[in-house]
């Protein structure tokens, strides 16, 4: 039996719009076995974010359960939640605003520390920040600099050091690298792998960079509207992608070789609203092969070979309609 | 890792990148000097002059002299020296216009956070009792408490400052939402922080700059406001050598003695304009929009 660490069953997150409700997150269930990689994909909007956030209730789910450890996550107290946070952490999309441009980096990394009364010892406080500090590979000499004074790699690395200070299980990676240049995002994401293996983290990594995710996750989840459409091995999801959505998204990814010549797949119209979305399938606007039946009935995520998850009842037989 | 502390590299905080484009605006630091010996002064004044012997003695047979070498801004009706009494007048507005932008700032910090931070209802409520309180117009308003309380100094200041708690409020209600939404508001919380260390260490410090522009220019229009009371007769009474209240008995003679009307006037201006100049320097300076 696998090792199970992160449970999410229907998870839900709307929000109250003059519109109506809008469906950021609708019934989204999923399973993450310990020091794996889930890499969640998905165009802006679809609740990518959102579910990474709920998860951790820095947004407090509007329904579902997130077993963490067998332990439901979105029942705890004030209290007990403030015990959780020390086991699932965060690094955060844009390291230029994820960090109080007030304090230096030595008093943010120590903040997780003090906050949870980890260490009281000043002394071993500063032990500590020096040990993770270099962990994330910060020069010691930047200890009293302001993140202003850095470049977005370092800074980062301080988003990092401080989601590793109090010695978390899982993190929620939010496009930890999509607000970086090219060259540091390798570097970045070298040390995220890096950590992984030393400490045994789990990791949801969010991020709308497919060739990112392709290196970096075990497994991918593709979300459109809220909802994950296919879920898979990333092997599997990249050699044999089902869903019509999928198939557009995997074509989009540039191949670095003149010869070939590529064959993409162009999604015509715009995503739907995500506010009151009829029971229907909500790529159906856009799917080149949407027929009758998908407008009606919203298709059920399910399992067609092992692991491989796919809300698309018709994925064996998908004939283009005009 | 004992010697961490000896690599101290040279901090440059935000507040000298602040400081060193406030250098370069020359109305700005003509301002700042203004005010700071203004402030000198007022805090000073007791030493230099005796109160009774000096700023409200009367002189008959010196009275409505013309500036001259040794009564620098002539002598009022009363024969008293008006240059000893502007000097002096200084420590007045300036203690209520700053304590009045104390009161009005401390209360503003506390509905304004509260209204920005936690939204909603209680942003609905705070926000719509502003709207009120802030329909009065402030002089009315002063008016209204000096006449329940009674005419004098602190009556004033609290006039003042409870005159000052809309706009100020609305002010740092808007500073709060830009940085409560931040995404360091949100690390904050996945770290297990209580939502009064986040607005006490994380809102307020990164919402201080429009806060400390309104509050140097809220200190000059509090001067105004209280020696326009003054000059209406409900502020600082006679003889105490408020500006507002010298003007006000200058205004019999305006046509024979105009200088006595003209010195604390200048006075007015001269300290609201410094305190404007300096206001505008620092939202410039803080504005990283300005940023050269």
């Amino acid at each position: 039996m696998a090792d199970i660490i992160l449970q999410v069953e229907n998870l839900k997150k709307y929000f109250k719009t003059p519109k109506g409700m809008l469906h950021a997150v609708d019934d989204v269930s999923f399973t993450i076995e310990r020091g794996k990689t889930l890499g969640v994909v998905g165009e802006s909007g679809c609740g990518k974010s959102t579910t990474g956030r709920a998860i951790l209730r820095l947004l407090e789910p509007t329904g579902g359960k997130v077993l963490f450890d067998g332990v439901d996550v979105a029942q705890l107290d004030t209290k007990g939640m403030r015990k959780m946070r020390r086991n699932m952490q965060i690094v955060f999309q844009d390291p230029f605003s994820s960090l109080n441009p007030r304090m230096t980096v030595s008093q943010l990394i120590a903040e997780p520390i003090i906050q949870n009364k980890i260490l009281t010892n000043k002394e071993d406080i500063e032990k500590r920040v020096a040990e993770l500090m270099e962990t994330v590979g910060l020069a010691d000499r930047l200890v009293n600099t302001f993140p202003h004074e850095l470049d977005g790699g370092r800074r980062q690395r301080i988003g990092i050091a401080r989601a590793l200070a109090m010695n978390p299980k899982f993190i929620v990676c939010d496009e930890p690298v999509s607000a970086l240049d090219v060259s540091i995002q390798a570097q970045i994401l070298n040390l995220l792998k890096k950590l992984q293996r030393e400490l045994g983290l789990t990791y949801i990594f969010i991020t709308h960079d497919l060739s990112v995710v392709n290196h970096f996750s075990d497994d991918i989840a593709v979300m459109y509207l809220g909802q994950i459409i296919e879920k898979a091995p990333t092997e599997e999801l990249f050699a044999h992608p089902l869903h019509p959505y999928t198939q557009a998204l995997l074509s989009a990814i540039p191949i670095p070789d003149v010869d070939i010549k590529e064959e993409r797949i162009l999604l015509k119209g715009e995503i739907s609203s995500p506010i009151n979305p009829p029971d229907a399938c909500r790529f159906a606007k856009r799917c080149i092969y949407a027929c009758e039946e998908c407008r009606k009935k919203a298709p059920e995520l399910t399992e067609v070979s092992p692991g491989h998850f796919v809300a698309c009842p018709y994925y064996d037989k998908l004939v283009q309609q005009d | 890792m004992a010697d961490i502390k000896n690599k101290k590299i040279k901090r440059r905080s935000q507040w000298d990148e602040i400081w060193r484009r406030l250098r370069k605006n020359t109305g700005a630091m003509i301002g700042m000097a203004i005010v700071f010996v203004m402030v000198a002064v007022a805090c000073s004044v007791d030493l230099i002059y005796d109160y009774d012997t000096e700023i409200i003695a009367q002189d008959i047979p010196n009275r409505y002299l013309e500036p001259c070498a040794e009564y620098w801004f002539g002598t009022d009706a009363l024969g008293r020296d008006v240059f000893k009494r502007v000097v002096y007048g200084a420590k007045y507005s300036l203690l209520i216009g700053f304590m009045a932008t104390v009161v009005s700032t401390a209360i503003a910090l506390v509905l304004g956070s509260a209204a920005g931070y936690f939204g909603g209802k209680v942003d609905n409520l705070i926000m719509r009792f502003c709207d009120i309180w802030g329909a009065v117009p402030g002089l009315m308003l002063g008016m209204i408490i000096v006449s329940l309380l009674g005419p004098s100094i602190w009556n004033l200041i609290i006039a003042m400052g409870l005159g000052g708690i809309s706009g100020k409020s609305r002010t740092v209600r808007a500073a709060v939402l830009t940085v409560r939404n931040s995404e360091y508001v949100e690390s904050a919380r996945s770290i297990g922080m209580p939502e009064w260390k986040i607005i006490l260490k994380y809102i307020l410090p990164n919402c201080m700059s429009p806060i400390i522009v309104a509050v140097t220019l809220g200190v000059a229009a509090d001067i105004i406001s209280a020696s326009s009371l003054s000059f209406l007769g409900l502020g600082v009474q006679a003889p105490a050598p408020e500006w507002g209240a010298m003007l006000t008995s200058a205004r019999e003679n305006l046509r024979y003695y105009p200088y006595l009307a003209i010195f604390p006037g200048l006075a007015i201006m001269v300290t609201v304009l410094a305190l404007n100049m300096f206001g505008d320097g620092l939202r410039d300076a803080m504005d990283p929009k300005l940023r050269r």
